[in-house]
């Protein structure tokens, strides 16, 4: 027996969540009032949950590294939030919305969890709405939902470009509304540096004050890690500058297993990098591919003209241009999923026909689309339809309204404008699938600690849909930790407040001490970015979006090098006892030091491709992702000291009540 | 209701109604004296209403000079309170950017109105006051004791537009209200809460408002001068 | 490639009296953002040994709301409706002197150089900017009560702020008005918002008065300097509201 158990009740897929929310234990309100919980991270997991277990009667201790809760990196999503409501009436339902999400994540995600996520997605909008988020909305007043990453129903409930930021707001208010309450007590500015362990279970952190530099303790009955993914650590990725992978890897020190590591979503449409000064990448919606043909030219004569800025993009002949999406993949064309467009744009690349001085980019052309929208509608006002001009002009105009604020801030980052040039784009790391390993509760292999969000592994399997993450972080908070936690304190009524004088506390904060006291001291002579910076470059050649058996073996032993050349070379300005954005910024190099190898160690393991993790090794003939039954199961990583020695515990999956089935799009 | 005055907004709408409750005012104010310049015997028969009148004198003049003080003190401690917002400068702080200069300096047009207020009350009011009170003299005549003297006021409006000192400081410090008025105007509205379409309508009359008026009584002043 | 020189706020910590310190820097490439220009003269000042100057920022595509820097005089620099992380350097030129200063606000305290303390609009925010809903998975449905298109777009508008704190330090009186409206309004124009409607105002002004911040006059640098384009009818739409409710409660 396996020493993963994944706890997913008996029954029926469709009576699970309801039958195990009759089942498990609850805590009276006079009851709850006794327990502390304290939740990191106030994202749509962290801050949903924190204000949910407040109304409940929990008292909450919220914590996060930005100065405001409503910071969090959820604010950047975009496009939209699923929800089987099928207000549209056209045949969506809790199945098809599980089946959609199952069949997305290449068949490497958990049934019983998947379904729970598409069940009660439905009262998540219901929730939203209530609070006040303002979701678009038809003429009749109602709720206007839009279609998104190649499903076949319209879904997708969306604050114009501003999803995540007005769910977010939402939530940012609910735990407002308990802060006034005094149910939750927040603390902004403030980074948890570890997770204390008392007796097996998880019962409080040590976090540091990142405006004073000083040491806390605090203690609770249960832990929640709502702490968002590890994208950063390809250095460059659209994930905010702060996000990390620092609460996470400290709980997997602590005994926490990690779940599917290499499982990293790049998203296809993202501004290219323009030079080494480069810290971050930007996103353009996946809306886009809607409207946008993505090509190379055909010929590498063509690729130096343009490159070297002797031939205009838009003066390369129609027959000259390869549209290489609409060719290898007829059926979708440029709406294949994320992870298809991505690894064909680099394909592309690598071969040479990449449009910028990096080579490291692709058109993505709206002149098709200027032309077909402006023959509609000069035809619609009668004019004439052969009328260049006139219909360059309406064309146009229908583009701005669908994508105008998109084209602003494309030509405010890159000085071109996209209407009259093609954009320029190429993947970037955008999501991980992966992170703590949890069961159907919530809770990490570490009794009472839990993990919410993008910070766990469990609904989106090797590859998540558009849209959703906003749906699982949301379902999390509001709708599933608040039932499940419950079971778990009803044990823990009598238990009274968790002292914070104890050995395990004290051992604890030792330990973050001697931590800090190893960078802050250290004499080197580089900077945090330099390690950091390298740590991407190995992560983006060698773990990115195709990954083979030499490159990760490399990958592995260089990321094991850096490690050693940071403590020996890295240098943290300033002190402790202060506001040390560098110091803070070590802190989450170094565990992504270590979290980069475990991800290449996991990568390797992997020897199939699903999702978002490709191995040349295995594709098909034709280059297409090809996965493997006998790795039909959860990689969970046991820390043993060093990443290299990670235990690897295996999690089978079951399908019960999907077909496994080839994903294919041509 | 209790401590409207002490908050923010509160204080605000006070401002912008006594605001509201002047500009009236200076519409009257004008109205009157415009009739200077066409008319001796009708200016002359006004004045003499509104200096007599019970309900003017006993009523609307206090509450007129209630609402002048009020604006004044209320503008003063809201510019403190605003003042003391920001305890550091910018060093540098290019506010021509985003605002316009009158709405940034409306303490500054607004003093100097004042201070023009305070000559205007000398040469006028307190004069009506002593001839009125302190004197006793309610007949409005140049002659009190000759019925057939003729009302004063038209003679007196005449003499003081003699000095051409007199007639420049009244001609910048109506160029000062114009300015003053011209942010005023609309955000009296604004502070009342008052923006939509229907109030936004009324920008261009806001403009003919501000600047309007104060030619208007600078057009007086002018007139009377070189006509003298 | 550009050569400046940059004159920066510099503040040890919340005690210390702090000062303008001048960097020359060069080979500034008119591509880099403005946060990555500051970045390379941070990895500069490191490699010397020295303190690199602290300035909030995160999510770095202007919607966190966390970049927070007065550039050259204008709250998130000379370019309209960007915050301090989207502008690009080539919005200066060679041989540009350039001031770098904090938030300028008795309400926004300063922490350390370029970093304030902005959690005065956290607590606007407890004080009544919610709508008081439970969690409980019952709440009726979505389409339950239908929304005038006209309102909801103009809640989404108000929705918008990123809570950047750019109107305060924009304003010359350093007054929170826009952004305590913007969520006035959001939920004034919401069905869902009316039943709290009278304490919500009330209590929000009320807190926003206490911060320290100051009065409105109506000036409008807010509504220019906003990233998000947060218009002063918000404003009206707040005084309209608090009056009525001054007058109800």
């Amino acid at each position: 027996m396996s020493k993963l158990d994944s706890k997913i009740p008996e029954g029926p897929l469709a009576d699970k969540w309801t039958k195990h929310k009759n089942d498990i234990n609850l805590v009276n309100p006079a009851n709850k009032r006794l327990i502390d919980v304290i939740i990191v991270g106030t994202g749509l997991a962290g801050g949903s949950a924190a204000a949910t277990l407040a109304e409940l009667g929990y008292n909450v201790k919220a914590f996060c590294f930005q100065d405001s809760p409503r910071r969090a990196h959820s604010i950047a999503a975009q496009g939209g939030i699923n929800a089987a409501k099928n207000y549209q009436g056209d045949g969506d339902s809790t199945y098809r919305l599980f089946y959609d999400t199952v069949k997305g994540g290449d068949y490497r995600s958990r049934e019983a969890n998947v379904y729970r996520l598409a069940e009660v997605s439905t009262n998540i909008i219901d929730q939203c709405v209530a609070q006040g988020v303002p979701f678009a909305r038809e003429y009749g007043g109602l709720l206007d939902n839009r279609s998104f990453g190649g499903v076949l129903v319209s879904r997708t409930f969306y604050a114009k470009g501003q999803t995540g930021q007005q769910l977010l707001l939402g939530a940012y208010a609910a735990m407002n509304r308990q802060i006034g309450r005094g149910k939750i007590k927040m603390y902004t500015r403030h980074e948890m540096l570890d997770v204390v362990i008392v007796d097996g279970k998880a019962r409080g952190i040590i976090a540091r004050n990142l405006v004073t530099g000083e040491i806390e303790r605090h203690s609770a009955h249960a832990v929640v890690l709502g702490t968002g993914g590890y994208g950063n650590a390809f250095y460059l990725s659209t994930y905010a500058m702060g996000s990390n992978v620092t609460a996470a890897w400290k709980a997997h020190k602590r005994g926490a297993f990690f779940a599917n590591p290499c499982y990293t979503q790049i998203h296809p449409t993202c501004i290219p990098v323009s030079g080494n000064h480069q810290s971050k990448l930007t996103l353009m919606s996946e809306s886009l591919r809607n409207d946008g043909r993505i090509w190379v030219p055909k010929h590498k004569k063509d690729v130096e003209a343009i490159r070297n800025g002797s031939l205009k993009p838009t003066d390369l002949a129609e027959e000259d241009r390869d549209y290489y999406l609409e060719r290898r993949y007829p059926a979708f064309g440029n709406l294949v999923p994320r992870d298809v467009a991505s690894r064909a744009a680099k394909e592309r690349c690598d071969a040479g026909y990449g449009v910028n001085q990096t080579g490291e980019a692709v058109y993505l052309d709206f002149a098709s689309a200027i032309e077909r929208y402006g023959k509609e509608q000069a035809f619609v006002k009668g004019l004439n339809v052969e009328d260049k001009a006139v219909i360059t002009k309406l064309g146009k105009e229908v583009v701005e309204n669908k994508y105008g604020n998109l084209f602003q801030m494309y030509e405010k980052i890159v000085d071109q404008n996209p209407y009259e040039t093609p954009m320029m784009i190429y993947p970037a790391v955008h999501y991980t699938m992966g992170g703590l390993w949890v069961d159907y509760n919530l809770m990490t292999n570490v009794p009472g600690l839990y993990a919410i969000g993008e910070a766990n592994f469990s609904d989106h399997g090797a590859n998540r849909l558009g849209a959703s993450a906003l749906m699982q972080g949301l379902a999390d908070g509001y709708f599933v930790l608040p039932y499940t936690i419950g079971d778990y304190l009803a044990d823990d009524i009598r238990t009274g407040p968790i002292p914070t004088d104890s050995k395990e506390f004290d051992d604890a904060e030792q330990k973050v001490k001697g931590d800090i006291d190893k960078l802050i001291n250290n004499e080197g002579t580089k900077s945090v970015d330099h390690f950091h910076k390298r740590l991407g470059k190995i992560m983006w050649n060698k773990c990115g979006m195709a990954r083979n058996e030499k490159d990760l073996k490399e990958a592995i032993q260089e990321i094991a090098e850096l490690r050693v050349e940071f403590y020996k070379d890295v240098f943290v300005p300033g002190t402790e006892n202060e506001y040390n954005e560098e110091l803070a910024k070590a802190g989450r190099v170094a565990d992504f030091l270590e979290l980069g190898e475990l991800f290449a160690k996991d990568a390797l393991e992997r020897e199939e491709s699903a999702g978002g993790h490709f191995r040349d090794e295995f594709q098909t003939e034709t280059g297409e992702a090809m996965r493997r039954k006998e790795f039909q199961y959860v990689s969970a990583w046991e820390y043993k000291g060093q990443p290299s020695e990670a235990v690897h515990h295996k999690e089978i999956l079951e399908y019960e009540n999907i077909e496994v089935k080839e994903r294919s799009y041509k | 209701m209790s401590g409207i005055l002490n908050s923010s907004i509160g204080r605000k709408f006070a401002m912008a109604l006594s605001a509201l409750f002047l500009m009236i005012f200076l519409v009257m104010h004008v109205s009157i004296n415009f009739t200077s310049v066409f008319s001796e015997e009708l200016f002359n028969e006004m004045s003499h209403f509104m200096g007599t009148n019970p309900l003017v004198q006993g009523l609307m003049q206090p509450i007129l000079i209630i609402g002048v003080i009020f604006h004044f003190v209320m503008g003063i401690i809201l510019e403190a309170k605003n003042k003391s917002s920001r305890s550091i400068k910018y060093a540098s702080n290019t506010a021509s950017d985003n605002s316009t200069w009158v709405s940034r300096n409306m303490l500054l047009t607004g003093v100097v109105v004042l201070a023009f207020l305070g000559l205007h009350m000398y040469d006028f009011w307190v004069h009506e006051m002593t001839v009125k009170y302190v004197e006793g003299d309610m007949s409005g005549l140049i002659d009190p004791n000759n019925a057939e003297s003729g009302f004063r006021y038209y003679e007196e409006l005449r003499e003081k537009f003699v000095s051409p000192v007199r007639v420049g400081i009244y001609v910048v410090a109506f160029v000062l209200l114009a300015l003053h008025l011209l942010h005023g105007f609309n955000s009296a509205f604004q502070s009342i809460g008052a923006n939509n379409k229907y109030v936004r309508s009324l920008n261009g009359f806001s403009k003919v408002y501000s600047i309007g008026i104060p030619a208007l009584f600078i057009f007086i002043a002018v007139y009377h001068h070189f006509t003298h | 490639m550009m050569n400046l020189t940059l004159k920066i706020w510099r503040q040890k910590d919340a005690n210390d009296k702090g000062k303008i310190v001048d960097y020359p820097i060069s080979n500034i490439s008119p591509d880099m953002s403005f946060l990555e220009m500051l970045d390379v003269l941070n990895q500069e000042l490191i490699e010397k040994g020295e303190q690199p100057v602290a300035f909030d920022h995160d999510c770095r595509e202007g919607i966190c709301g966390t970049c927070s820097l007065y550039i050259n005089g204008r709250a998130h620099g000379p370019e309209t409706k960007i915050t301090a992380c989207q502008l690009h350097m080539r919005s200066f030129k060679d041989g540009d002197t350039i001031y770098i200063e904090p938030w300028r606000a008795k309400a926004f305290p300063v922490i350390k150089d370029l970093i304030v303390d902005r959690t005065s609009f956290d607590r606007i925010q407890q004080a009544g900017g919610f709508i008081s809903v439970n969690t409980s998975g019952n709440t009726q449905d979505a389409n339950a009560i239908p929304i005038e298109k006209e309102n909801a777009d103009k809640a989404f508008d108000a929705a918008t702020c990123i809570g950047c704190g750019a109107c305060v330090a924009s304003c010359k009186n350093s007054s929170a008005m826009l952004f305590v409206s913007a969520k006035v309004s959001q939920f004034a124009l919401l069905p869902q918002g009316q039943v709290e409607a009278t304490d919500r105002v009330l209590n929000m002004v009320k807190q926003m008065d206490d911060e320290g911040f100051g009065n409105c006059t109506n000036t409008g640098a807010c509504e220019v300097e906003c990233p998000k384009g947060i218009s002063l009818e918000n404003i009206a739409r707040m005084n309209r509201e608090y009056l009525v409710a001054s007058f109800k409660g």
